[in-house]
């Protein structure tokens, strides 16, 4: 027989076990994440569509129309698309897996579960968005008569690494939030921001343009760039991709990650006692 | 022979830093922390000055130096007073919240009924809700549609199993949430107050449902509950807890016996000067304390049997004369409903009071109460108002008996039984 010791001040041997053990319930609750969504709404899953769909009405017209802005010889919508679905998917990775914990309050207070599933799980909801909204791409590559390339089969790994680096300041922020419910109104204002510090309107190679490489370099900072230019170079294939900028990116993510799991288990034992 | 031991404790404890300022949240604002970590060169600059108003915050052990050992196939009860640590030990049990100290030894899967219902969303439909649930309670997904119809019928909800629970009635809510968890089939089953729900012919049912998975599969059980009956009959072996200690760890009758001497106010008598008003009132007379009479010797005095007239003495203080107080008492079920009130303008005598203390005694007949928990609420009212008011100031329980439980009081719906004539007249039929 299996013994499971719980000893003060040690961490537990077994959690990346557990967390396998507990697939189930992961599963379960994206699950219900994902029915509940759209509950009681008119037109449902078409949330979904619309509003990366008036995003890039949007910003085409005032962006594109309006103030000119390159795009690196793609359609502009074109342009603003791919740049507009990675950051809803990431936007909303970033908010619904940071508001998680607090918003299953009563599962942790109650239930043991390896805590992690739930930021995860949660991220499923915004993957499943995004799937959705893809259709917006495909309608505008067929309107534009965008012939796809090889390089679109990178879209799963770039898929990948947006959730790996929405995964680590989500992870973050969510531990953070049990404590300090500041987060709760700190979060709003990064995505509000981070949709025009990212490069959604824009191309990157704007911004090497007028601020040269070093300026590219410290856009990358924000792990965001690094995959709408990855998005932009599988669907437009215009663009080339700024290795050095690209690999910064996905470093800084990584490194992001892992402070973020490694804060988010020593946090964790003390979330039902404070939140 | 001992039975092989599945849960081992060893001088388990856990403590939580209460703080002690200004704002008594449990979490703190990020900007408090920033600002306080701005501050702290200044702090250490000053701590040289003046030490005193530094230590804010106070260590306090829900849970100290427990150690037992479980064997399998036992049922322990585990009975204590509000704020023993009971609701603790269970969380630390089944892996909500981490030791402070100490380790706990578990060898086989644990199941916990912390609280039935958790984790139901109100949107989603009974039938989601039970595969979500039942993963939640550590089921595989196999294992709840193998148990689904038995779940279905022992919660009777089959014609609303496509319905959101968010319009099911909170018996149904109630039913349907304890038959997921009753099905539960861990190694180790950890329950908690659940049986505390629903009517009271559904309570028997859930009773009767964890007696026969206690008795029946040979399963560990950790009962905790303020319902000595069913701790008395369920378990052979209980764990007595007082004020995070463990001072009891024995037979059953025993246990009780102990857990009945602690008191849970330290007397009869309790103070109501403390207590915190409702609303304001003129506070010419304050009521300063409440004695329970009626409570038989060995007993807590605020648990009487069913049965027993309650015999209340209330001391009060003016400070002047008053004339034509109307004293009142109200008796709340457990559910906060007030059912049973009486003032003194009901006999229609109004009293005058004077200087310093006096007695109110009252003596509440025919006042038969189901057993169950009550509260008291106490005011008195003069031409200016109330003189002071309390709301379910005291809590008193009222027990089962021999008596209770053969005339089927027990499970009764009300609170009240009434004396009643009856009698049966028969008009013989002619043809």
């Amino acid at each position: 027989m299996e013994e499971l010791v719980i000893e003060a001040g040690r961490s537990e041997a077994h959690y990346w076990r557990d967390l396998w053990r507990f697939r189930e319930l992961f599963g379960f609750l994206a699950w219900r994440d994902i029915l509940v969504r759209y509950k009681q709404t008119a037109i449902g899953v078409s949330w979904a569509l619309i509003r990366p769909l008036l995003t890039v009405l949007v910003g085409t017209g005032i962006f594109g129309s309006l103030a000119q802005l390159p795009a690196d010889g793609v359609p502009y919508a074109m342009m603003v698309c791919a740049g507009t679905l990675p950051w809803y998917f990431f936007s909303s990775a970033l908010t619904e897996s940071a508001s998680s914990l607090v918003g299953n309050a009563n599962l942790i207070s109650k239930i043991y579960f390896p805590r992690l599933i739930l930021p995860m799980s949660a991220v499923v909801v915004a993957f499943v968005d995004f799937a959705i909204s893809l259709v917006i791409l495909a309608g505008l590559m067929l309107w534009y008569g965008v012939v796809p390339t090889w390089r679109l089969l990178a879209l799963p790994v770039l898929t990948l690494l947006a959730f790996v680096s929405a995964m680590g300041p989500g992870l973050l922020f969510t531990a953070l939030n049990v404590k300090y419910r500041d987060f709760r109104y700190i979060i709003p204002f990064v995505v509000q921001f981070g949709l025009f510090i990212s490069p959604v309107f824009y191309s990157t190679t704007a911004i090497e343009q007028r601020f040269g490489e070093g300026g590219r370099l410290i856009c990358a900072i924000n792990p965001v760039v690094g995959i709408i230019d990855g998005f932009r170079w599988a669907i437009c294939g215009t663009t080339e991709i700024h290795w050095k900028s690209f690999l910064f990116s996905i470093c800084l993510s990584l490194v992001f990650l892992v402070a973020a799991v490694r804060y988010f288990r020593r946090m964790e034992k003390s979330f039902a006692d404070v939140i | 022979m001992k039975p092989e031991s599945i849960i081992g404790v060893e001088s388990l404890g856990k403590s939580y830093v209460l703080n002690h300022q200004v704002e008594r949240v449990p979490y703190q604002r990020f900007s408090d922390t920033l600002i306080h970590t701005a501050m702290a060169p200044m702090r250490w600059w000053s701590r040289n000055r003046h030490d005193t108003a530094q230590c804010t915050h106070e260590v306090f052990w829900a849970l100290r130096d427990i150690s037992f050992e479980i064997g399998r196939g036992e049922v322990v009860g585990i009975i204590g007073h509000n704020g023993a640590g009971k609701s603790t030990m269970l969380k630390l049990l089944s892996r909500i919240t981490a030791p402070t100290e100490g380790r706990i030894r578990l060898r086989g899967s644990v199941g916990s009924l912390l609280e039935v219902g958790t984790g139901f969303h109100p949107e989603l439909t009974g039938r989601e809700n039970i595969f979500l649930n039942g993963a939640m309670l550590g089921m595989s997904r196999s294992q709840v549609s193998e148990k689904f119809d038995e779940i279905v019928a022992f919660a009777e909800v089959e014609k609303f199993l496509d319905t959101p629970v968010k319009r099911y009635s909170s018996g149904m809510y109630v039913r349907l949430a304890f038959a997921i968890a009753a099905h539960l089939d861990p190694e180790v089953l950890i329950i908690d107050e659940v049986l505390a729900v629903g009517d009271a012919a559904f309570q028997k049912k859930c009773l009767g449902k964890m007696e026969q998975a206690a008795q029946g599969a040979g399963r560990t059980v950790l009962f905790v509950s303020h319902n000595l009956g069913a701790v008395s009959r369920m378990c052979s072996r209980v764990l007595v807890l007082d004020r995070g200690r463990l001072v009891f760890d024995g037979p059953t009758q025993e246990g009780i016996a102990v857990y009945s001497g602690l008191a849970p106010t330290s007397g009869a008598e309790v103070n109501l000067s403390e207590l915190h008003r409702p609303q304001p009132v003129m506070a010419g007379v304050r009521l300063t304390a409440i004695n329970m009479c009626g409570h038989k010797g060995g007993q807590p005095a605020w648990m009487i049997d069913y049965g027993v007239e309650l015999e209340l003495e209330i001391t009060v203080n003016s400070s002047g004369v008053v004339t034509e107080i109307e004293p009142g008492v109200a008796v709340h079920s457990g559910k906060g409903f007030e059912i049973a009130s009486w003032t003194s303008a009901v006999i229609g005598g109004n009293v005058s009071i004077q200087p310093g203390v006096s007695v109110f005694a009252f003596r509440w007949r025919n006042l038969r109460l189901v057993p169950g928990v009550y509260h008291l609420s106490l005011g008195m009212r003069s031409q200016r108002g109330f003189e002071d008011y309390l709301t379910e100031a005291v809590r008193f329980e009222v027990l089962r008996t021999p008596d209770s439980a053969s005339h089927g009081v027990d499970t009764f719906n009300g609170c009240l039984v009434p004396l009643v004539d009856f009698s049966v007249t028969s008009s013989p039929e002619h043809d």
